[in-house]
């Protein structure tokens, strides 16, 4: 499904990625971990196709089509999605006008009608009942006022509401607490299909006690230093990032 | 920020002249010409002298200097004042309308009912300074309702307009408040009967035609004690490359117990992208309130070069109520300073204020103020707020508020923002598929929508394409 290779890329000149290659096939969850500033969150701002970034070397390739001669909202409707690690607000724009437009444009870069009224209040309902989500929730402007966790669990409740068959998860454990991280993880668990991928980006491994992954990739520095299981992440935890430090400095 | 800049360098798409033969005045003003434009009226010798006491006090008074706006000022010896178009030939069907001029329509989003009055398909318009016929008209006469142009008011309703033309803006007022009492060409006059709810919103569509004639509004609209209006207001304007001065005067009046709802969606030629042409539009609008009365005034400000306007509320009687509902786009090289006043001479009066400007391109945004609280008015209650939303980094916006409290139990809050249509909200839109055009149409929709929501529906929903569209352009 996704396959990158020896990706290298810059902000300003100054190298941040330095040789990523990762494949991820349908039906897998990709874990990556790794300390601050290691290139996380520019890996998954890269895919989904945020400007501001200079891609000097290497390739991304999505279901055989070159990721980096699309647009942001062209991967998207291509079934790329960005669960962010700090969704922006929209004043005076409602979830649910939100995700109409959203939905309604996805569909329409397939050659699809806009989705009927009707249709689209009843997937509303089921996928809020999911997340454990308040009908409040729908008339109040995206993301403003939102405690950190009631953000996070907006980015879920649209991913479950677009179906992406790629799901990038950027830190979105961040703020939330356990209660919060259950419901998320649930939703993720309840989406899963053979035929979807998820990438999960985090610091922690306690998302991953929820969300098991196959595969567990350290970053590092820019490059992934290190594959393995989920046991892993565990290892990562028990004995810190210094670890892999060492391991890497070898 | 250049996606931001190509969206907002896009043009304005709905310039379009049509060549109308006109019965036409030589350029310049003196007092033959305001006696030629009141005889062409058919006018009463008590209009004619209004007019022409008018004309004395503009020649003593100065164009106006304390607004944020920078332009070549006009020669009003250049200037045509007076332009009837013949009668033309009556269209039967769309179908013989300008497919262009229709495609237009078509994006705005104008139902067919409205394209046909704009294109003089069915009825009326107000093409240049004569309408000709006004809607509704046999329907609202049953109420006692008069809705009719301000000529034939003039004619038929003397009565009326002589008591209140001139009452809440006289012709000391200002500069061009002056001139346009001297020269006015035609206008609507409104009035509704005691205890009468207005069961239609009653509309006017505007236009500019012709090459070198300003356009001198005049309406007044009379709600009698305990009645109710809604009264609509919508421009387009064609392309023109010299500018175009606009200086109307619309005058409310609330009596005891009545509502006026006054909503106005401005989309005037703003000139090209360099700052070449577009409308100069300095328009005074006024209402009174008496007691127990409302009034309540939204625009939607997208065009003209220049807009220098201030709708305002005299809150005279006690418990009368103010409103302000406003949203102004500036993109290129537009220039917008608009706000309004509010004095509140009544006990227990309460205004509101709700300004919202979008400053894209080169343009500079104004909102300017001004809350007075006079000494009678015990418990008065202001709310104020004035939020700006930047689009790139070379515009401006600006914010000026007087408050004057001369009685110390009133309450005046002021609230203020100013944002910027962020690449990362842009980036979170392309994210969940949304495209770009799409996703700063959602936003700016989004910062305006306390004051869209005012509009009468049709209306809210041809205003908010029209955001869209001054601020793209390039859609289709």
């Amino acid at each position: 499904m996704l396959k990158i290779k020896n990706l290298h890329v810059s902000v300003d000149d100054t190298p941040i990625l330095k040789g990523i290659s990762l494949e991820i096939k349908k039906g897998e969850i990709h874990a990556i971990m790794g300390p601050n500033g290691s290139g996380k969150s520019t890996l998954s701002n890269v895919i989904a196709g945020k400007e501001d970034y200079q891609i000097t070397q290497g390739t991304i390739e999505f279901e055989g089509k070159d990721l980096l001669e699309l647009s942001a909202e062209e991967r998207a409707h291509l079934g790329i999605f960005l669960s962010f690690q700090y969704p922006v607000e929209i004043p005076g724009v409602s979830v649910t006008n939100f995700i109409k437009t959203a939905i309604n444009e996805n569909r329409k870069a397939k050659g699809l009608e806009p989705m009927p009224a009707k249709e689209l209040l009843k997937l509303i309902r089921e996928r809020m009942e999911l997340l454990n989500m308040d009908k409040s929730f729908l008339s109040r402007s995206l993301n403003e006022g939102f405690s950190g966790g009631e953000k996070k669990r907006n980015e879920i409740f649209q991913l479950s509401m677009l179906q992406p068959k790629l799901a990038i998860l950027d830190e979105t454990d961040s703020g939330l607490d356990i209660d919060a991280l259950r419901i998320v993880a649930k939703g993720v668990n309840t989406l899963r299909t053979p035929e979807n991928a998820f990438l999960i980006i985090t610091h922690y491994q306690r998302l991953l006690e929820y969300i098991v992954p196959d595969f567990v990739h350290v970053l590092y520095n820019g490059k992934i230093v290190k594959t393995g299981s989920k046991d892993l992440a565990l290892a990562l935890e028990e004995k810190g990032y210094d670890w892999i430090k060492e391991e890497v400095a070898i | 920020m250049e996606i931001l800049e190509k969206v907002t360098k896009s043009e304005y798409k709905y310039g379009f002249y049509t060549p109308l033969e006109a019965d036409k005045v030589p350029p310049g003003l003196n007092e033959d010409i305001i006696r030629h434009i009141s005889a062409k009226k058919n006018e009463p010798e008590w209009m004619t002298e209004w007019r022409l006491e008018a004309y004395r006090i503009w020649q003593t008074m100065q164009e106006p200097q304390w607004a944020n706006i920078r332009y070549k000022k006009p020669d009003f010896q250049a200037i045509s004042y007076y332009a009837a178009p013949k009668p033309k030939k009556q269209l039967n069907s769309l179908e013989e309308v300008d497919p262009e001029l229709l495609k237009t329509f078509q994006k705005l989003g104008i139902s067919i009912e409205e394209q046909k009055r704009l294109t003089g398909v069915a009825i009326d318009v107000v093409v240049d300074s004569v309408s000709v016929k006004t809607t509704f008209k046999e329907k609202l006469a049953e109420l006692g309702i008069i809705f009719c142009s301000m000529s034939e008011a003039i004619r038929e309703h003397g009565d009326l307009v002589r008591r209140y033309l001139g009452t809440v803006v006289p012709r000391t007022d200002n500069f061009y408040a002056a001139l346009n009492s001297a020269v006015f060409s035609d206008g609507s006059f409104c009035y509704i009967p005691k205890g009468v709810r207005c069961p239609v919103e009653l509309s006017t569509y505007f236009r500019i035609n012709e090459a070198g004639t300003g356009q001198f509004e005049r309406t007044l609209v009379v709600a009698d004690e305990g009645s109710y209006v809604s009264y609509l207001e919508g421009c387009t304007a064609p392309m023109r490359d010299e500018n175009q001065l606009h200086a109307a005067v619309v005058e409310l009046i609330a009596l005891e117990g009545a509502e006026i709802k006054y909503s106005t969606v401005q989309n005037w030629y703003p000139g090209d992208k360099d700052g070449n042409g577009g409308v100069f539009n300095f328009v005074t609008k006024r209402g009174l309130c008496e007691r127990d009365s409302k009034i309540s005034w939204t625009q939607v400000e997208t065009g003209s070069a220049i807009t220098w306007k201030y709708p305002s509320c005299i809150l005279k009687g006690d418990n009368s109520v103010g409103e302000f509902y406003s949203v102004a786009v500036t993109n290129h090289h537009q220039q917008a300073d608009t706000g309004t006043k509010m004095i509140h001479l009544g006990r227990n009066t309460r205004s509101t204020i709700i300004s919202k400007g979008i400053s894209a391109g080169r343009s500079q945004n104004s909102y300017r103020g001004l809350v007075k609280i006079g000494p009678r008015a015990i418990n008065a209650r202001n709310f104020s707020q004035c939020d700006s939303m930047l689009m790139g980094d070379q515009c401006g916006a600006h914010t000026f508020p007087y408050i004057e409290v001369e009685n110390p139990t009133a309450k005046v809050e002021h609230e203020a923002t100013t944002s910027k249509i962020g690449e990362d909200q842009i980036f979170y839109c392309n994210q969940r598929g949304i495209p770009t055009e799409e996703a700063i149409n959602l936003i700016v929709n989004g910062f305006a929508k306390e004051v869209i929501s005012q509009l009468p529906m049709e209306f809210a929903v041809e205003a908010q394409k029209l955001l869209a569209v001054s601020l793209e352009g390039s859609v289709g």
